[in-house]
């Protein structure tokens, strides 16, 4: 803020403030006394007495601009000056982390120096990521871990981006961005109906011979550099299996015809900046110990 | 309708554009209360949108505060600021037309509202939410209703100014302003505009704009309209001018840096919402100012309680506006602040100062005024009244309280933690908790809401023609 904004909020601040108080003091009456003394106003048949202020009001009213001088004192609120303490709402959060640092983070530093295959048992662990799971990852994942619609379940073991205690770790700490592109105009719909086809037929389901065999085809050219010639996936670039029954988008002909005409995109977002590498040791040791 | 109007003509004043907005006070306050109830009951049974877009709760809230804030309590302002200036000038307003193109325009207002806003057609501003048309139909009605206000001030033939017309004058004056200010907007199309201020800085005028919403529109419009029922239906001079005096200065200065305070703890720089605080501080005496106004008003005629339930609507509001504004300047202490944010306690504040406050006198003073927009000597059953009153007070109590109670649980579930540092709930712990604050807010905002219906059947009644009102039963004394 420049110094003249700074000067207009001063001067302001104490424009009203002054005023006020001049308001106050100026329609003080001498006598305390209540009167039947009316104004001589009289509105529609109302009159007003000449009552002077009631005291106890009249000294909350100055009690209240005196608290508030102080308090334009010693902390900010008068443009550029700081206060006499030196608050400020960064200072006070810093200063609570630091003490909750302080506090916790030796016993999560044991932690991280474990490694997550030993403590992902641990019941004190379990418990404390838990928690953190509950406030961080519960809003997608659900409560229980078990996913929903576009965000994959945490508790079985089928994993998109992997399961070993690192590639979890991966995936909390810089999140992940899958994407299943649009075929749609590509291969078009006859293509995709071929392909939905083939996958009913790879997971045993019914599905019409010649499609199946057309889709196999289709399958081969186009799908096999990311779901693998089996089909199985591959979790280097989070391309699901497709033949365990398993739908992040669904498992109807129509999604996945869906899924394939339109594309898909999941976002596991980074919490590299939000959540310290401990915390990320620990929620990684929780959801690794889910599917153990 | 022509011929039952020139049958309840007043010689001198225009009492027509008084019944207009009187009665129609009473349908909004009828229908801005019924979303709410809904609302209320969907908070608790989610399921009660029934999937319907228009009857979700992201859009039936706006429905919702628009229709109690600008229909129930903006129709209210007109009726009672419209008899209030007649009355106490001594003159009829300056123009009939200018007062009935206010009235239609302003019926117009809300009907465009409660159209576009379960279409889903938002500004998303709060309290703000009708899109560029709208707004600029509010401007003009506004600016209509201001010239017939001031004109008619002008015109007076008294040679002092009656302090109803002070607050009137003032939340004339800074409505136009907040909403001219907070509406400054760039169209894209006919039902999508965006603001022309960014991040903090939309941010702090849309709150500027919000809790002055609050304090010209909510607070000192309906001061103006105590300042004259009150001393009228007790019958008592008003308790002291110079307390009216330093009130009403110190009300309008400082009112307007409030704002802030909704703000704590956000990108708001710490000055900003430092001053927000140390204002809303030094609000609570002007704020009491009003309230002790009144109360004294009525030393010498206590016992007018016992026997008139309107003058028990004026006072118990004044209880309630005194709650509200000791409350408001607690809440708005940074340390306070942290607990009671983004809780439920917010929404029992606004409901004390809403329902206790603002619709209390608002139905006292209908009350007082039907009988005398349609030529008869009181309302059709006292005893009804009586009745409205407990309601309305027991509906108030309820929703209070239960969200007292909510917001605080909240505020402490959330910041409650282990030995381990870990948090110790998520946040649909806090929402499963909340279920029965939920359901006794449903139950007290029904209560409060039929109280509405029984008013409008009493004030059907007085208006027709062909019923004489019943006589006093000996009961409403002893009750």
């Amino acid at each position: 803020m420049t110094s003249f904004w700074s000067l207009w909020i001063i001067v302001l601040t104490i424009i009203t403030i002054v005023g006020i108080t001049w308001v106050l003091f100026g329609n003080r009456k001498r006598e305390e006394r209540q009167t039947d003394k009316t104004t001589g106003h009289v509105a529609d048949g109302i009159e007003e007495y000449d009552n002077p202020l009631p005291a106890w009001w009249f000294y909350m009213f100055v009690l209240t601009i005196v608290w508030s001088i102080g308090y334009l004192i010693i902390y900010p609120g008068m443009g550029n000056y700081p206060g006499l303490i030196g608050w400020t709402q960064v200072g006070q959060y810093d200063k609570q982390v630091a003490v909750a640092d302080e506090k916790y983070r030796a016993m999560r530093d044991r932690y991280l120096a474990l490694p997550i295959e030993e403590i992902s048992s641990d019941p004190a662990v379990r418990k404390m990521g838990m928690r953190m799971f509950s406030n961080n990852c519960a809003q997608c994942h659900g409560g229980d871990a078990r996913g929903s619609y576009g965000f994959p379940n945490l508790a079985d073991n089928d994993w998109l981006y992997g399961g070993t205690p690192a590639d979890i770790k991966t995936s909390i700490t810089a999140g992940r961005q899958g994407s299943m592109p649009a075929w749609g105009s590509v291969i078009g719909e006859q293509g995709v109906n071929d392909v939905t086809a083939y996958i009913m037929s790879i997971n045993g389901r019914d599905a019409n011979e010649k499609n199946v065999s057309a889709g196999k085809k289709v399958f081969q050219t186009y799908c096999v550099a990311c779901h693998g010639a089996d089909a199985s996936g591959n979790t280097a670039m989070g391309a699901p299996n497709l033949k365990n029954g398993i739908w992040l988008y669904g498992g109807s002909a129509e999604q996945i015809s869906h899924s394939i005409r339109a594309g898909r995109g999941g976002v596991m977002p980074a919490h590299a900046d939000t959540l310290s590498e401990d915390k990320i040791h620990i929620i990684a040791a929780y959801v690794y110990g889910l599917s153990q | 309708m022509s011929e039952l109007n020139t049958a309840l003509e007043h010689p001198t004043y225009n009492y027509k554009v008084v019944r207009q907005f009187a009665v129609m006070t009473v349908v909004w306050g009828i229908v801005g209360m019924m979303v709410g109830v809904l609302i209320a009951a969907q908070l608790a049974w989610p399921a009660l949108n029934f999937d319907q877009p228009w009857l979700h709760f992201g859009r039936l809230r706006p429905l919702h505060t628009n229709a109690v804030i600008f229909a129930f309590g903006g129709s209210a302002l007109f009726a009672t600021s419209y008899y209030i200036v007649q009355r106490t000038c001594q003159v009829r307003l300056i123009s009939d037309r200018l007062a009935a193109f206010t009235f239609w325009g302003w019926q117009l207002v809300i009907v465009a509202a409660a159209i576009t806003l379960p279409m889903g057609i938002t500004t998303s501003k709060e309290y703000a939410e009708l899109e560029w048309p709208i707004d600029i139909l509010i401007t003009i009605v506004w600016v209509v209703y201001a010239v017939v206000f001031f004109g008619t001030i002008v015109k007076r033939k008294t040679s002092h100014i009656y302090v109803a017309n002070w607050f009137l004058g003032a939340y004339i004056l800074a409505v136009a302003l907040l909403h001219i200010i907070n509406s400054m907007e760039i169209p894209v199309d006919m039902t999508k505009s965006y603001s022309v201020y960014a991040g903090t800085v939309d941010a702090m005028v849309q709150w500027w704009y919000g809790h002055n919403a609050v304090g010209f529109f909510l607070t000192a419009g309906f001061l103006g309209m105590m300042y004259y029922f009150v001393p009228k239906q007790a019958d008592r001079p008003v308790y002291s001018y110079r307390l009216s005096i330093v009130h009403f200065w110190a009300l309008v200065a400082v009112y307007i840096w409030a704002g802030p305070h909704h703000l704590h703890y956000t990108a708001l720089p710490d000055w900003a919402q430092s001053l927000g605080m140390v204002m809303s501080i030094i609000l609570l005496a002007p704020s009491w100012g009003g309230m002790i106004n009144g109360m004294m008003t009525l030393s010498g005629a206590w016992d007018k309680l016992r026997t008139d339930p309107i003058l028990r609507f004026l006072v118990v509001s004044l209880s309630f506006y005194g709650m509200s504004t000791f409350e408001g300047p607690m809440m708005a202490i940074r340390t306070v602040n942290a607990l009671s944010h983004y809780t439920d306690w917010t929404i029992g504040h606004v409901h004390s100062g809403a329902l206790g406050w603002v619709a209390m006198i608002s139905i006292g003073s209908i009350y007082h005024l039907i009988p005398i927009l349609f030529a008869k000597p009181r309302m059709y059953s006292v005893s009804l009244i009586n009745t409205h009153f407990w309601m309305a007070t027991i509906g108030t109590v309820l929703y209070i309280v239960s969200m007292w109670v909510n917001g605080i649980l909240q505020g402490l579930m959330w910041r409650a933690y282990n030995q381990d540092g870990t948090l110790t709930y998520s946040f649909v712990e806090a929402v499963a908790a909340s279920y029965p604050g939920y359901v006794v807010r449903f139950i007290g905002g029904a209560i409060f809401f039929s109280g509405m219906l029984v008013m409008a059947y009493n004030v059907y009644m007085t208006s027709r023609r062909d019923v004489e009102p019943k006589a006093i039963p000996a009961t409403a004394n002893a009750a």
